[in-house]
């Protein structure tokens, strides 16, 4: 839209205005082809019948039931991977110790895993015939098809973001007002609270973001430990594949949507909190 | 009080232990959600030996399955390293109405499930797709889905070092003469690189293990359509847990080594800074 401005152009740039336009609508057009017009049809195909069908998906119990689901199992990963990721964190940054480099290494793994392999591990620790597989039978402890290896496998997959994000956090605002407050006589319990974590608090809510992001959207490695009892095991992903496969594409789509509704939120909150580096 | 210079911190340090305690406790949580599972993969593997590892993998169904794996991954690196690079310079170097609606957008793909990933490109190229094409049960389908979730990495990490680049250098380029396409081959491209690279390698990494967003629109068909992540499912799903764990073991040894030789990039792509 800049067509009727005038503005200063480097000597060399005038003849690229044109491949500047060029290179315009090569990204938003790859854009809009792979990522707005989907997503954009699933509004469209979700109210395609109406308001009526959907609010009817939306109260069904075994949907309910699936976001249930989904928000426990969040509500339990998200803290841990938090708790964690802090702790971890501020080891790596304030302490030293041998191994450093390769258990931040260790930290990453989780990004190289497939959401398959994560299943198929917690399946051969946990499952019948798994390594813990005979003593749990003989203590009635159901960990795989059952809430445990589905919290165990969203931690998995969730678990290196909150590190990732307050790591550099850490490095940046440096030791200096810690050891003046320990100068004053704060214990290191007082320091981390009042001092230490309201200077990491924004890359701490960031990580928060990404691993709820993760948490709330895991489909296969959870799928896989599930056993994808409907209405019992199911979370909101699982839903979406079971009544796809069931051909009720409104239900499918429905969930979807409440998925989709939650992923643009967090993009949201990553758009106004993200770190200031990348917006500068 | 008075401290050691920093030298002899270094030289004398000894590992307190606060810190002991505090590296048990982080190893103890990896071990029990990360380490010990991987481990069980991998002793699962290593029971059948590798001549038996090797019978699985080459099984024709496998062997396809981990064929198509490779090779629309290492198609996918490649299209994110060019089409990823031609976005983050749009946002950064040009201006438009909604840019940042647009930048924010990029990140939808790491936000959204990969089964609603899946589900959305199958409304638009599935069958009764708006677009009247019907790509659902093929190959080119499984490109797609691979696409849409490894969107946000080539232009994430171009986009920060594209905003540090100086344009002056580029100006003088093009002030003594150079013509747009040199100045970018010349001057750009090599300081943009390692950025590049690094995006194409995590996309490739990602995509090598995705399973959610290709399951619903592949179809899964055997030597057509079915990728590695997939028949590890099947493997698993027909109670062959032996024959997954094998496959399991060769897609991670895959993924960390592209991992690995990226972190021997990013030391490169540091040393290119100084």
């Amino acid at each position: 839209m800049s067509s009727g401005r005038t503005e200063p152009v480097a000597p060399g740039a005038r003849g690229s205005r044109a491949s500047r336009y060029g290179l315009r609508s090569v990204a938003l057009v790859y854009l809009a082809l792979i990522l707005v017009l989907p997503v954009g049809m699933v509004f469209f195909r979700t109210f395609e019948n109406g308001l009526q069908p959907v609010l009817q998906a939306l109260s069904d119990p075994e949907t309910l039931h699936a976001l249930y689901l989904t928000v426990l199992i969040a509500a339990i990963a998200v803290p841990l991977n938090t708790v964690f990721g802090v702790f971890c964190a501020l080891l790596m940054v304030r302490r030293t110790f041998p191994g450093k480099a390769f258990l931040s290494g260790l930290i990453d793994v989780p990004f190289a895993v497939s959401p398959v392999v994560v299943g198929l591990s917690l399946i051969l620790v946990y499952g019948r015939t798994g390594w813990l597989g005979g003593w749990l039978a003989e203590n009635g402890i159901r960990v795989i098809f059952a809430l445990p290896s589905m919290v165990l496998a969203t931690i998995f997959v969730s678990l290196p973001f909150v590190v990732r994000e307050v790591v550099p956090v850490l490095q940046e605002i440096g030791v200096e007002q810690d050891q003046a407050a320990h100068t004053l006589g704060a214990t290191p319990w007082q320091t981390f609270w009042r001092i230490t974590l309201p200077a990491i608090r924004g890359g701490v809510t960031y990580g928060v973001i990404l691993t709820t992001a993760r948490a709330l959207g895991e489909f296969g490695a959870v799928s896989i430990v599930s056993g994808k009892i409907a209405g019992q095991t199911s979370t909101l992903t699982v839903h979406v594949e079971e009544r796809f496969q069931q051909f009720d594409l409104v239900g499918a789509y429905t969930s979807s949507l409440v998925l989709a509704v939650i992923a643009l939120v967090i993009v949201l909150a990553m758009t106004v909190l993200k770190p200031k580096e990348a917006g500068s | 009080m008075a401290r050691p210079a920093p030298s002899q911190v270094l030289r004398r340090r000894k590992v307190r232990r606060s810190t002991w305690l505090g590296v048990g406790l982080v190893t103890l949580y990896l071990s029990v959600i990360v380490l010990i599972p991987l481990a069980a993969v991998a002793w699962h593997a290593a029971e059948l030996g590798p001549a038996a590892i090797w019978r699985v993998v080459s099984s024709p169904d496998t062997r396809a399955a981990l064929q198509l794996s490779l090779f629309s991954s290492l198609a996918v690196a490649a299209i994110n390293a060019v089409v990823g690079t031609i976005i983050a310079w749009v946002l950064v170097r040009d201006t438009f109405p909604g840019k940042t609606i647009v930048n924010a957008l990029i990140d939808l793909p790491f936000a959204l499930p990969t089964i609603v990933a899946g589900l959305t490109l199958l409304a638009l190229y599935g069958p009764k797709g708006a677009l009247g094409v019907n790509l659902a049960y093929t190959r080119a389908a499984v490109m797609l889905a691979l696409l849409f979730v490894t969107l946000p990495f080539v232009v994430r990490s171009v986009q920060p070092v594209l905003m540090e680049l100086e344009k002056d250098v580029e100006e003088a380029a093009s002030s003594l003469g150079a013509h747009g396409p040199t100045v970018f081959r010349r001057v750009v491209l090599p300081s943009l690189l390692p950025a590049i690279v690094s995006g194409a390698g995590l996309s490739f990494a990602r995509a090598i293990g995705e399973f959610g967003s290709v399951v619903l629109i592949s179809g899964n068909i055997p030597f057509k359509t079915q990728i590695a992540p997939v028949r590890i499912f099947a493997l698993i799903e027909s109670g062959d847990s032996a024959g997954a764990a094998a496959l399991a073991v060769v897609l991670l040894l895959i993924s960390f080594s592209v991992l690995l030789l990226l972190a021997f990039v990013q030391r490169w792509g540091r040393k290119g800074d100084e």
